[in-house]
């Protein structure tokens, strides 16, 4: 399980988590919401161990993120898969030697990590594209193939950065469809993103992330019924409050 | 915000203990053989094989300068023998390793900061983390490695080309002959000569990598980020380059 006790983080003087505390449960997609900048990806960061928080605690499965050496992360980075905003694949490597590398660092046999390669992009309904480079691949694409090497390491946990953001909408469904499937298949998901639809579609439980904590989280009809007007705003998209902002600036 | 400003600014044990950590980071990352050994050989083609044009195009017009500058100054005051000692004791003790020390932290320094760069800013190097590799081990000790065997091989070849460039220079231009050449120079020869350049050139192709890799590693922003981090590690190389070059000296001179 993953749990999130009143953590801080600030980037000099800019606040970007100011006490948030949330639990993950296990084998369901906890999708975490907010606006951009909002700290959603500072979240994910914090906990793959990425960033360190300032104050408070990250814990997965009873394990303090922060109070681990460098041996205990790549342990605990073995149980997490982290999918990246613009997939992060490494451009001078084919997309099977994306996939391969996380195995060969855990020791597989070749053997096994072409099984494990094929099986991967297979999930993700990208057969044929091993030997392709990233730059030869469109952007859902890409994404996918970020999803598939994150999956053949058989995590407990996956961390999706913006899946969706920048796709169109049938891309969009198609991701939402593998983060489903990917859950149904025992894995835990954490999914950062701002699009409502995604959300709703792929969450067991949403959470809004809001000046710096979680203005509140619940199940998407939860969320759906909030009377929160931050949170309606949200998920309805209005934009009164930033017209508001425009309005005073000018 | 109250829990924020409960932190305070690193003090003087603080400071400490990062050294510290580096110190144990650095020293993790090459105890980490099994990452960095496959990937050596490649970045020693890249970094060194493919280097070696630009050190030996430099190295010719070095001996060529050397041996017409050696001529005017010799000439009616020494013997004319004496363009071969000139030729030879700086193209290897100084000349042969400095400038091909400054034209492949220009190349070496720069391609490795601006790839690493690319990789920081773009999160590939956060997905190494992700998939359990220390970028230390994974991008850093290799290119450092690569770069301390390949520039000694690149510089032992712009030393043979720079002195052989001399040596066409004086017998076509100055009308001097080979045996005068080689006269002199083996009349000043030490093989100190020759490893001290060997030793100085291992030294400026760590510093050029080191310098490379950590400030492609610390790049920030966007292709921005990426130049003045690339601006910045081929600055520091040439500047390594100077300091190393007069810290040899005083040692093994």
């Amino acid at each position: 399980m993953i749990r999130l006790e009143g953590v801080c983080k600030a980037f000099g003087p800019r606040v970007i988590l100011d006490g948030v505390t949330l639990d993950v449960p296990d084998g369901r997609n906890t999708v975490i919401i907010g606006r951009s900048g909002s700290g959603k990806s500072v979240t994910l960061r914090c906990i793959i161990g990425l960033i360190r928080p300032d104050a408070g605690r990250v814990l997965v499965d009873d394990e303090v993120v922060a109070d681990l050496d460098r041996d205990g992360l790549t342990a605990l980075r073995s149980r997490i898969g982290y999918v990246f905003q613009f997939a992060a694949l490494f451009d001078s490597m084919t997309v099977a030697e994306n996939i391969a590398l996380g195995l060969t660092r855990r020791g597989y046999t070749p053997d096994e990590i072409a099984d494990r390669v094929q099986h991967s992009l297979r999930l993700v309904d990208l057969p044929g594209v091993e030997s392709k480079y990233p730059a030869e691949l469109s952007g859902g694409m890409r994404k996918r193939a970020g999803i598939a090497r994150a999956v053949a390491l058989r995590p407990r946990y996956i961390l999706y950065d913006e899946p969706t953001t920048g796709l169109d909408p049938m891309t969009t469904s198609v991701m939402d469809e593998l983060m489903i499937r990917t859950r149904d298949l025992g894995v835990t998901g954490v999914i950062v993103t701002h699009d409502m639809k995604s959300a709703f579609a792929t969450g067991d439980r949403i959470a809004m992330l809001h000046d710096g904590h979680i203005r509140q989280s619940g199940t998407p009809d939860e969320i759906r019924a909030s009377d929160d007007p931050v949170v309606r705003q949200f998920i309805e998209g209005r934009p009164d409050r930033a017209l508001a902002a425009v309005a005073g600036e000018a | 915000m109250q829990r924020l400003d409960a932190l305070r600014a690193p003090g003087r044990p603080e400071v400490i203990s990062q050294v510290g950590r580096w110190t144990l980071d650095a020293a993790r990352a090459l105890a980490d053989v099994s990452v960095w050994r496959p990937l050596v050989i490649g970045h020693m083609r890249r970094l060194g094989v493919d280097s070696i044009p630009i050190a030996v195009f430099i190295a010719i017009f070095t001996g060529i300068v050397l041996a017409l500058l050696a001529s005017y100054i010799f000439t009616g005051a020494m013997p004319l023998y004496m363009v071969g000692a000139l030729v030879g004791k700086t193209v290897m003790m100084e000349l042969g390793p400095v400038l091909t020390g400054m034209a492949l932290a220009g190349r070496v320094g720069a391609n490795i900061a601006a790839e690493i760069g690319t990789m920081r800013v773009t999160e590939q190097v956060d997905a190494l983390e992700t998939l359990g590799y220390d970028p230390l081990s994974y991008l850093v000790v290799p290119r450092v490695i690569a770069a301390t065997l390949m520039f000694p091989v690149i510089t032992a070849f712009a030393m043979a080309v720079g002195v052989t460039a001399g040596w066409i220079t004086a017998v076509n231009i100055l009308d001097l002959s080979s045996v005068e050449f080689f006269k002199g120079l083996r009349l000043f020869y030490h093989f100190k000569d020759v490893w001290f350049g060997l030793v100085k050139s291992a030294s400026f192709g760590a510093a050029i990598a080191l310098m490379g890799s950590l400030k492609g590693l610390s790049a920030r922003g966007g292709a921005e980020g990426v130049g003045a981090a690339t601006t910045r590690a081929v600055v520091l190389g040439c500047e390594a380059i100077l300091v190393l070059d007069a810290f040899w000296a005083l040692v093994l001179l």
